[in-house]
């Protein structure tokens, strides 16, 4: 089968590579260009006149892709002919004959209809040649004139910028600039930009005669006025090029008519890219043009794929000004509503066009602040949001507005330790160009860790860019090793002991990595680990938060924050009992009696009789549950019951950061299930909703729905699961709300649900292992750990002097 | 007018030597609190067994520097992770003060420390 293109620009060529891939073997090809060259990219000829790029940088496809290919190209040879009876292509003496035909053969520059367009220092700008003898022709010009004030035409003025014009005057016929991607106030916005930078800009003005003898001397306009110039660029639109098409009786209108799979009225010829017209619409640009080659591709292979036009929306940066343009903004019915965002001190213009609940169009100028969102309001065709404001003003947009640079230096960045913006930029100009080294020199992130993104970007405008730091990938500070190598030097090595590690595999020591060692060696060795008590916080020594004046709090575990009589009224005596100066419910559904003395702890937990809490350590914490279907009304299931199994199975279970758990008994969601390191949610069909990663913290994030389940079992089961792939994964302090977008929801399902990685049975037998691990730490009130675990300050009175 | 004021020279304070604990009453790599007359002080033991002293609170909030975590020649306080050198008491971090050192020595089986009177 033999295919003929004509034209070897973007389209022609494009669809050829798309051919080539959909397969490789199926057509001869032959391809018509009239331009002597290979492909390349038009996009960037106006880079090549500004000079920012070199001609041969913007090939796409050197001859040399031809032959490679096998794709015979005529190059510099423009067709004259088709005979479409016989199926033969003529040009300069060649004949080709075809299976099929297709037409890429472009557009051509709109010159219009007015005197002196012929004569010498008279441009179009379309091609390769063009910008070539523009920029040789500036070299002698000072003055020139642009006519058309749309993308090509600003960006021809400003190559002619670059070369060194003394003025440059754009002229638009419309009543402002970029009449395709712009309304008026964003047109005039844009032209008070283009003014600033020394361009001149001339609306609604008709150009009437190009003057002068051989050259150019001046332009003349249709009120009488004239400019003198020695040059003129003509950017006054383009113009399908249909002739030949025509001529050989394919249906045209404005171009070549094609259906939904690039065919015309010939089942033998098709046709791609800005000569084709389809479903009314031309498009210039080429987004759709690579839509269109791809549909064609497939056509052509026998796959069956359907064009049905293209959403434009695209980027644009004209002149150092961003510019965003989604849709038709000239297509404004009585009945859309419009949205609109203006900014003059700044030269920010937004503007969006909202048509039955849709975003028909929209463009934004100056900050593209949300762009991103509307493209994918306007691609997806999806339902704007209700509060129209909202469609720029998203929370995200919001947070990135909150310019870092504007800030004044007295502004508190870390609120843990009160660290102001000053004192950050300052440690940056001294040299602290990563997180941890700010965090070393000034204390800023070394709290909750919240405001480290802050500090990052801090670094980067201040110093340019944050350097990679390769301590961020390990385990611990200390140990200069990522988590996988890590575990994997103390299996080898059968350190069972953080000292072993420091000794063995350290670089320094700190309290952060002992804590982050203890943990992780508890969890690899369980009953093997060698504890020394010396490597733990005092709140892992003593089961027990110490508090800000040095006293601590008791939390006893409440299964699913379920109680009873006798123990409520047995804490309340033990409260009274050692004159406990706050008792407070806990968020997570429990009692913390505060101020406790430290060798008052093994006497109250002794008189407590129930067991810890876990309300201290890098553990799991407790679950929370709503009251369920036991007496709610509302409730499905028995969240109550969940919620106490989930917690007799996994207390003690130490992981490298809190873990907190809910249950709510239906999708009211009372237990705040989507706020949880794992929350369970009771479906109204009885069936239940596991989700992780959520948190309420300093941080806050809904959790990622991982899956349903029937049983009590099958959730007990996947939960563990989970919690052991965590345990085993995540870095130390890492807590599930940054594990889980980390590892993605993609990647825990297929570990998780599929058990694509056969690991299922591990994490079950680890989840028994763990339980039977499990001692409550409170019973260390029988027999202390260590001399002076659980004893206060001891008094010693000055001997009598001698 | 101007006024001269003469400095007495401080008087020499009179150093006491006090039996404070048995030495298998500080763990290795932990740390006890005493109240010697009236004075708080934080008795720590290095992994590698050298006894030190300092005042018992940090100056920066008031925390128990005996509940903290002995990290190579430095203690770092419990409640916000100011640390301070074992053998000068100078702290870490930029404008917070040093914690008083006392002398410390074993005899027989016998923790002691020096303090001014």
């Amino acid at each position: 089968m033999k295919l003929v293109v004509i034209g070897n620009g973007m389209a022609g060529a494009r669809f050829v590579e798309d051919l080539l891939v959909a397969d490789r073997d199926r057509f001869d090809i032959v391809m018509f260009g009239d331009e002597p060259y290979g492909n390349y990219n038009r996009i960037l000829l106006s880079n090549v006149l500004n000079g920012s790029q070199d001609a041969k940088e913007i090939f796409l496809n050197p001859l040399a892709w031809y032959e490679e290919n096998n794709v015979t190209l005529h190059a510099g040879k423009r067709v004259s002919a088709v005979d479409r009876e016989r199926r033969i292509v003529y040009a300069d003496g060649i004949e080709e004959h075809y299976d099929a035909l297709v037409f890429a053969t472009g557009s051509k520059p709109f010159v219009p209809p007015v005197p002196g367009t012929t004569l010498h220092g008279v441009f179009v700008f379309r091609t390769l040649d063009d910008c070539r003898n523009i920029a040789d022709y500036a070299k002698e010009s000072k003055r020139a004139v642009v006519i058309g004030g749309g993308l090509l035409g600003l960006e021809a003025a400003k190559g002619l910028m670059n070369h060194g014009l003394e003025e440059v005057t754009i002229v638009e016929f419309g009543p402002w600039l970029m009449g395709v991607q712009l309304d008026e106030a964003g047109g005039k916005v844009l032209q008070s930009t283009i003014e600033k930078m020394g361009l001149k800009v001339r609306t609604k003005t008709n150009t009437s005669e190009i003057q002068g003898y051989q050259k150019v001397e001046a332009v003349k306009f249709a009120d009488g006025s004239e400019i003198p110039a020695e040059m003129v660029v003509i950017s006054a639109g383009i113009r399908p090029n249909v002739d030949l098409a025509m001529e050989c009786g394919i249906t045209c209108d404005r171009a070549i008519v094609v259906d939904d799979r690039m065919r015309t009225n010939d089942p033998h010829v098709f046709g791609v890219g800005e000569c084709v017209q389809h479903r009314g619409m031309v498009y210039g640009l080429v987004a759709p043009l690579w839509e269109q080659t791809k549909v064609l591709a497939a056509h052509l292979t026998g796959a069956e794929k359907a064009y049905t036009g293209s959403k434009i929306a695209t980027k644009l940066k004209v002149m150092g000004v961003e510019l965003a343009s989604m849709g038709r903004i000239g297509d404004l019915k009585d009945t859309d509503e419009v949205v609109l965002y203006s900014e003059p001190a700044r030269q920010v213009y937004w503007k969006a066009i909202v048509r039955d609940g849709r975003l028909s169009a929209a463009c934004l100028l100056g900050d593209l602040g949300p762009a991103d969102n509307l493209m994918e309001l306007f691609k997806a065709d999806a339902p704007v949001p209700e509060r129209r404001l909202e469609i720029f003003f998203t929370p995200q947009s919001a947070k990135k507005d909150v310019s870092l640079a504007d800030l004044p230096d007295a502004h508190q960045i870390c609120d843990c330790n009160g660290v102001s913006k000053g004192t950050i930029c300052d440690a940056i100009k001294k040299g602290k160009c990563t997180v941890p080294s700010v965090g070393k020199a000034t204390r800023a992130g070394t709290g909750c860790g919240s405001c480290k993104g802050l500090v990052k970007g801090l670094i980067e405008a201040v110093a340019g860019a944050v350097k990679a730091d390769p301590s961020e990938s390990w385990y611990v500070p200390a140990v200069p090793l990522d988590k996988p190598a890590l575990v994997a030097a103390i299996r080898e090595r059968k350190l069972r002991s953080v000292s072993s590690v420091l000794r063995e595999l350290g670089a320094g020591e700190d309290e952060k990595s002992k804590m982050g060692l203890a943990s992780l060696l508890k969890s690899l060795w369980n009953e093997e680990y060698v504890d020394e008590r010396d490597q733990r916080f005092i709140n892992d020594r003593v089961h027990a938060n110490i508090q800000k004046d040095g006293t601590f709090s008791v939390v006893p575990r409440i299964y699913g924050g379920v109680t009873t009589a006798d123990d409520l009224i047995r804490m309340g005596e033990v409260a009274k009992k050692y004159n406990v100066p706050m008792v407070k419910v806990t968020g997570g559904q429990r009692i913390d009696l505060l101020g406790v003395k430290k060798d008052d702890l093994p006497r109250m937990w002794a008189d407590l009789g129930m067991p810890s809490g876990h309300a201290y350590t890098k553990a799991f914490r407790t679950c929370k549950t709503c009251v369920g279907a036991e007496f709610c009304r509302y409730g499905t299931n028995d969240s109550t019951a969940l919620g106490i199994a989930i917690e007799r199975r996994f207390q003690g279970f130490e992981f490298p950061a809190k873990v907190k758990m809910a249950v709510s008994g239906c999708p009211r969601n009372c237990a705040e299930s989507t706020v949880k390191d794992v929350g369970v949610i009771a479906t109204e069909g009885g069936e239940w909703e596991i989700s992780v990663g959520g948190a309420a913290g300093a941080s806050v994030r809904k959790t990622d729905i991982l899956c349903r389940v029937r049983t009590q079992d099958d959730a007990l089961r996947i939960i563990g699961r989970f919690l052991i792939y965590y345990r085993d994964n995540a870095k130390w302090l890492e807590r599930s709300y940054d594990f889980v977008p980390r590892i993605g929801m993609e990647e825990l399902k297929k570990v998780l649900l599929d058990d694509e990685y056969g690991l299922g049975d591990y994490f079950d037998r680890e989840v028994a292992a763990t339980m039977a691990a499990y001692t409550d730490p409170w019973m260390e009130r029988e027999k202390p750990a260590y001399a002076g675990q659980f004893e206060e300050t001891k008094t010693i009175a000055l001997p009598m002097a001698p | 007018m101007l006024t001269l004021q003469v400095k007495k020279p401080a008087a020499r304070p009179t150093l006491r030597r006090v039996p404070v604990c048995k030495d298998w009453d500080i763990p290795l790599g932990l740390g006890r609190s005493f109240e010697v007359g009236g004075r708080l002080i934080a008795v720590f033991k290095s992994r590698e067994g050298v006894l030190f002293a300092l005042d018992g609170l940090c100056p920066h909030k008031g925390g128990p520097l005996a509940d903290g975590m002995v990290v190579g020649r430095q203690v770092v306080c419990p409640l916000h992770a100011y640390r301070y050198e074992a053998h000068t008491g100078a702290c870490d971090s930029p404008g917070l003060c040093a914690v008083g050192t006392y002398p410390v020595d074993v005899e027989g089986d016998t923790v002691f420390v020096v303090v001014p009177e």
